[in-house]
């Protein structure tokens, strides 16, 4: 935008420019819009969209401001439902960075879920030794499903996009078939694990009225900063965001661009498998036979894009969804039908695939204001009209 | 093999919903654009049928004609949403799939809670009939459509002008064909067809839509796209040896000789096969070339 910016058209419009062009603006802004849009459609459907608000308050504080009661809990099972949204953002995050297209989350979250409870049932009971190594299987379990998308993209050029969706599947089927040959499982739960296995931290629990609020609330603190600092600060994070933007000037400066795809599918994958295991031994007290999947991975997609694949930003935008997500049984409860956040979520992505306008439209605009400063050097009288219109086409290039 | 005989309308039952879908992505994906949305749309489609033939029911004896048509509409109408984006806004294709996909769940839940007051559509009283020898019309359907759509891909001037497209945009364009439009009709003609094949699913295979109803059907679809190698042939091959596995998995406890395997190995099987299919035929050209890429007009 810096080409085209002339003084003396400064103001109302360039602050429009300006905030389209940043990302983080546009995320603020497409969130709002799906919030009003889910306004209109509870207003459309006859209910008073008040409820949604009040619920979501609720969840946010804790607050309810229709009996005028308090409950911390409210606030530890919103923080508990964001856990494994933020994990899976980063895990899609940290591929995106790297130019992949990682929709695997789900099954890498899978494949830590189901290694994070067979740790749990057949490890010896030692404290904290007991949820450490299971939240370890579970990393490795996502890095081994990540790294295989990885190494299939990098040695065999096979598209992310439908290699990670078949993955999805396959982890879902081996983990329900594997799940129920533990002896004492039925079709749809394991026996119950040991309390050494359980992620329960007595200060948070304490802090926020016995909710479910666990240690995986540290654990994705430290991945969200260890994403920051991986990406933002170490030689392997600036070779990866090389790679995301352009491959082949990755490849002519020395980058290993093969080891690198490789690299970032396997940290992806470990964030995805920590996620699985926060819920299952943060959330559960015993393993579960899926019947479905939980969807944690897609819409962990929708928290990485609404924060821009940053730690930070994805772990706001987790926060978010997951606010959305644990609103539910309040909504229900003022008679707002719940899936209307599964429609926020959605149209949050579909407007943020939208934000490719933004670009076309900021680029129409530049291309426009070239146009009039060339009328208005025209009729000026100006000898430089040639001059003026190849750089304003040199700057249209560059925008589009 | 008695029993497996038996099957075979099931077999067709299943088949039908996935090879409509999977000749709609492999429309689009010829045009040059990925649509991950199949699954989503197919949601669209089976919600917009059910509902549909819910109330038309008592009243028309055409009622599963206009519930399918109604689908096909759905679909259609829908996937405006992901031409638009990656066509007009040169967006991620996967990015508005994934949205679209999201979207789906969210809003045949929410639809069916404003029609029906609970999660999940009504149920419907009768389904589609089976006709001749027990199969049902939808194989039939699925047959036409695909062979209209190798007639006119391969052997009208349009199908060429369309692959075009995928191949090299840009070469197309030079030609004189309308890059954009072309996308625009695969797009929506794959969205069509997917809420189609949505519609055909519940009105044989269940009674009601609820949001497991199609339970992975979509990416199966797109998994035979890719197995089948982007060819009408190939996919309805594909199709047709992912939903014996479907019915396998479903139908196995009928079958003595196949009781040993647990049913989450047919249930596993299509996306195996499609993944190491992927890995074995790699580095060959199959794909369309320039699928998943957005066409910049009058960039050079």
């Amino acid at each position: 935008m810096k080409h085209t910016k002339e003084p003396a058209h400064r103001g109302k419009t360039d602050k429009l420019d300006s905030l389209l062009a940043n990302d983080n603006a546009v995320s603020v802004i497409v969130v709002l819009l799906g919030l009003l849009f889910g306004t209109l459609l509870i207003i459309l459907v006859g209910k008073n969209p008040s409820g949604m608000y009040s619920a979501m308050l609720q969840t946010l504080t804790g607050l309810d401001i229709e009996r005028g009661t308090w409950n911390a809990r409210y606030i530890g099972e919103w923080l508990t439902a964001s856990l494994p949204l933020i994990l899976c953002g980063l895990s899609f995050g940290f591929a995106a960075r790297t130019g992949l297209f990682n929709i695997g989350a789900e099954g890498q979250y899978i494949a830590g879920l189901t290694a994070a409870q067979f740790v749990a049932l057949y490890f010896p009971p030692i404290p904290i030794l007991h949820w450490v190594v299971a939240l370890i299987a579970a990393a490795i379990a996502g890095a081994l499903f990540g790294g295989l998308v990885g190494w299939l993209k990098a040695r065999f050029e096979v598209s992310e996009v439908v290699a990670t969706i078949m993955l999805n599947y396959i982890a879902f089927f081996l983990s329900r078939w594997a799940t129920m040959q533990i002896p004492g499982s039925n079709t749809y739960k394991t026996p119950s694990f040991p309390a050494s296995a359980m992620l329960t931290s007595n200060v948070l629990q304490s802090l926020t009225n016995d909710s479910r609020l666990n240690i995986g609330f540290w654990v994705t603190i430290l991945c969200c900063i260890l994403y920051w600092f991986i990406i933002e600060k170490t030689k392997l994070g600036f070779e990866l965001r090389a790679t995301g933007y352009n491959k082949e000037a990755a490849r002519c400066s020395g980058i290993k661009v093969t080891s690198r795809i490789s690299i970032s599918m396997i940290l992806a994958g470990i964030f995805a498998g920590l996620a699985g295991a926060i819920v299952a031994l943060g959330s559960f007290s015993y393993g579960r036979v899926l019947a479905g999947l939980d969807n944690y991975g897609f819409n962990g997609i929708a928290a990485a894009l609404v924060g821009n694949n940053t730690g930070l930003g994805t772990f706001l935008a987790g926060l978010l969804f997951g606010m959305l997500a644990s609103a539910q049984p309040l909504m229900q409860s003022r008679q707002i039908p719940k899936e209307i956040t599964w429609i926020i979520s959605g149209l949050v992505v579909v407007l943020i695939s939208l934000r490719a306008g933004a670009k076309l439209f900021l680029a129409w605009r530049a291309k426009n204001k070239v146009r009039m400063r060339m009328e208005i050097q025209t009729a000026s009288g100006a000898s430089s009209s040639e001059d003026s219109l190849n750089s304003g086409n040199g700057g249209q290039k560059h925008n589009g | 093999m008695g029993s497996f005989a038996t099957m075979i309308p099931s077999v067709l039952m299943i088949v039908a919903p996935i090879l409509i879908t999977a000749v709609g992505g492999m429309i689009c994906e010829r045009s040059g654009v990925v649509n991950i949305a199949l699954e989503g749309l197919m949601s669209i489609g089976a919600f917009t049928a059910a509902t549909v033939h819910y109330f038309l029911e008592p009243l028309t004896p055409l009622s599963i004609w206009i519930a399918l048509i109604a689908a096909f509409v759905a679909g259609f109408v829908v996937s405006i949403i992901h031409a638009f984006a990656s066509i007009t806004l040169n967006a991620d294709q996967v990015i508005s799939g994934t949205g679209i996909n999201l979207l789906a769940t969210g809003g045949t839940t929410f639809l069916s809670q404003v029609f029906f007051k609970m999660e999940r559509t009504a149920p419907f009283r009768l389904g589609m009939m089976p006709g001749f020898s027990g199969i049902y019309p939808t194989a039939w359907i699925a047959l036409a459509i695909v062979i209209v759509a190798w007639y006119v891909l391969y052997k009208r001037p349009v199908g060429l002008r369309l692959r075009a497209c995928g191949e090299h945009p840009q070469a197309a364009a030079s030609a004189g064909i309308n890059v954009q439009k072309m996308r625009y009709v695969a797009v929506l003609l794959s969205g069509g067809l997917a809420g189609l094949a949505g519609g055909c699913l519940v009105l044989t295979e269940t009674i009601q839509y609820t949001v497991n109803t199609i339970n992975g059907a979509g990416y199966i679809a797109l998994a035979a796209v890719s197995f089948g190698r982007w060819k009408p042939l190939g996919v309805s091959a594909a199709s047709m040896l992912f939903g014996t596995a479907v019915a396998l998995a479903i139908y196995m406890v009928n079958i003595e000789s196949l009781r040993f395997l647990p049913s989450e190995f047919f249930s596993v099987l299509p996306y195996i096969i499609t993944l190491v299919t992927l890995v074995v035929f790699s580095g060959r050209d199959y794909a369309p070339r320039a699928s998943g890429q957005p066409y910049e007009r009058g960039g050079s």
